[in-house]
């Protein structure tokens, strides 16, 4: 969290100073409420795991007797296993390709910059701006002649072009903010191409790089578009895994908020970790 | 050192090319083949259950399609949709950043918990919500209704739309806060207390330093939620499926039914370029301001 706050005025009498404490618990309050009720659902969500299915549907309470039996149903009766390996292997790959492909770009575009590199930067965001919807058709036919449907394949694929320009973007930024003067000592202490990019620029955007990365693999988790039209079983990630408990027959709430609690988990703690530089990566640097 | 610095720009340039082919390469690749197709197609007779009825159609795909009262009530909801969220995300959003940005005990916290929403995936609060929150008889919603005497509402049978809406302001007003509290961080706070001192009371305060100080930020954030929420689909599919009749039926929706439940290729892609135009219209403005942005 950043340490930046507003500076209180230094109180002028013991009422100003009364007044002051009253708008500091009103202001506690208030925070708190509105942040409580916002974080409800998902709070709610994680208690309802902890239920058994009766429990789920009772009148809310807060007093129950936890039991893990819905995380044990989910995990041997649905293969959830298979769904959380599914989301790794294409979030993680993608983001891995994303990157291998947007770091040398983004170094030339920081370092070598030529005339036409802003209309590059600028064209790659263009490119960002196609609705997924309006190339569904094309994408859905072709990876059904080509053998890509409800493959992890086929998701990595899309997945690293649908988040390439981003990443491009966001390494750009933190490749700019880079003391040029730094690689301008290195190279004069004789410091080879090689050795600058490794022992030199590639330490110092570390930092930038896994922030870039780790907002590509957020975004490919919930990535929900593509994943419920592109696959069927064997490649279905966890969003499209939680979405087969749309179905009318039955209510399984314990078991749909033990599975979703699961899936949500960890890429909740990657963007509490991540959300100032995700501001960076999500507004094409237009907001820092 | 010298010799290459001399001639480095044109070397430079070279190498700028090489490392930046791949990724140019494939973008282009990525954007033009499937749009080259998607207006292939929108001009074509091409439907997967008459695989006998093929060839050019001129713009009869477009002309069904645009007579098409399906057509004119998924465009409405997309506007009802994305008009509604962005009302509620960036008004809503600017509040929240105003308050969050008041020290107050926990704050970092609190912060923490008011933007975890956009963390979670689509389908996960779509059926949280549907399930949990507005179920008509089990849900948290029905029993707060009733505890106050009001009688249970059938969020999805009543009011469709609105559910919609709610869901995804849940999602994305965490968004608009995220982005909003992170400009308010550049405000200058001397200026503030100048004002303050002159006499200013916090609504002036609000009104004439904060709105302005946020124009830019609030513009970025209402196009970025434009050109997301213009395809609104995860949340549709998974609780109305675009129904009652077409109460909840978007754009996206509309060319999902149209191509992969009805395999009418040529009216789904003339509804895509339909969708690429709209989102276009909002993207010009969106580029204009990053490429500003990029020249201080």
């Amino acid at each position: 969290m950043t340490t930046l706050g507003s500076k209180t005025a230094a109180p002028r009498s013991v009422t100003g100073w009364r007044s002051a404490q009253a708008k500091r618990a009103i202001i506690t309050v208030l925070g708190w409420s509105v942040a409580l009720v916002i974080f409800f659902p998902i709070f709610w969500m994680i208690l309802t795991g902890f239920k058994t299915e009766t429990a789920a549907i009772a009148d809310p309470t807060l007093i129950f007797s936890p039991t893990l039996e819905s995380y044990q149903a989910v995990h041997e009766r649905s293969g959830y296993a298979r769904f959380a390996l599914n989301s790794v292997a294409v979030a993680f790959g993608s983001t891995f390709f994303a990157l291998l492909i947007a770091i040398p770009c983004a170094y030339a575009m920081a370092f070598l910059p030529t005339k036409r590199t802003k209309g590059t930067l600028l064209w790659m965001l263009s490119t960002k701006m196609l609705p997924s919807v309006g190339v569904l058709v094309p994408i859905y036919l072709i990876f059904r002649d080509v053998g890509l449907l409800d493959t992890r394949t086929g998701l990595i694929i899309v997945y690293t072009l649908m988040n390439l320009p981003i990443v491009v973007w966001m390494l750009y930024t933190f490749f700019k903010d880079m003391p040029k003067d730094i690689l301008e000592a290195g190279r004069m202490d004789g410091a080879s191409t090689l050795q600058e990019v490794f022992f030199l620029l590639l330490p110092l955007t570390l930092p930038g790089i896994a922030s870039t990365g780790l907002l590509s693999v957020i975004l490919s988790w919930n990535e929900a578009f593509w994943s419920l039209n592109l696959t069927t079983s064997n490649a279905a990630p966890l969003t499209a895994y939680i979405a087969s408990f749309s179905s009318p027959e039955g209510l399984f709430w314990a078991k749909l908020s033990a599975a979703s609690t699961m899936a949500i988990a960890p890429i909740l703690i990657l963007g509490w970790m991540t959300q100032k530089q995700m501001v960076r990566g999500l507004t094409f640097g237009a907001v820092k | 050192m010298n010799k290459t610095r001399a001639s480095g720009r044109t070397v430079g340039g070279l190498r700028t090319l090489a490392l930046q082919a791949p990724a140019v390469t494939l973008l282009l690749l990525w954007m033009i083949v499937p749009l080259g197709m998607t207006l292939w197609f929108s001009f074509q007779y091409y439907n997967l259950l008459m695989p006998d009825m093929t060839g050019f159609a001129g713009v009869e795909n477009y002309e069904y399609l645009l007579t098409d009262p399906a057509l004119w009530a998924a465009m409405g909801n997309t506007l009802l949709l994305v008009g509604w969220v962005l009302a509620i995300t960036v008004v809503g959003g600017t509040l929240l950043a105003v308050l969050f940005q008041q020290e107050f005990a926990g704050r970092g916290i609190a912060r923490v918990l008011a933007i975890s929403p956009f963390f979670v995936m689509p389908t996960v609060s779509a059926l949280v919500w549907k399930n949990m929150m507005m179920h008509p008889s089990n849900g948290v919603l029905s029993w707060l209704f009733e505890s106050v005497g009001l009688p249970a509402l059938d969020w999805f049978s009543a009011l469709p739309l609105t559910s919609i809406v709610i869901i995804v302001a849940w999602q994305w007003l965490p968004f608009a806060l995220l982005i909003l509290l992170t400009a308010m961080q550049s405000l200058d706070e001397d200026q503030v207390e100048a004002a303050r001192m002159d006499g200013a009371g916090p609504i002036a305060i609000f009104f004439f330093i904060t709105l302005p100080h946020l124009r830019r930020a609030i513009s970025v954030v209402i196009m970025i939620e434009m050109i997301f929420l213009l395809t609104i689909f995860a949340e549709i599919f998974v609780t109305t499926s675009g129904g009652p009749g077409l109460a909840t039926t978007n754009l996206a929706y509309l060319i999902y039914i149209r191509a992969l439940l009805d395999f009418d290729v040529g009216t789904a892609s003339a509804g895509g370029v339909i969708a690429i135009i709209l989102a276009n219209i909002v993207a010009i403005f969106l580029v204009r301001m990053v490429a500003k942005n990029l020249e201080d």
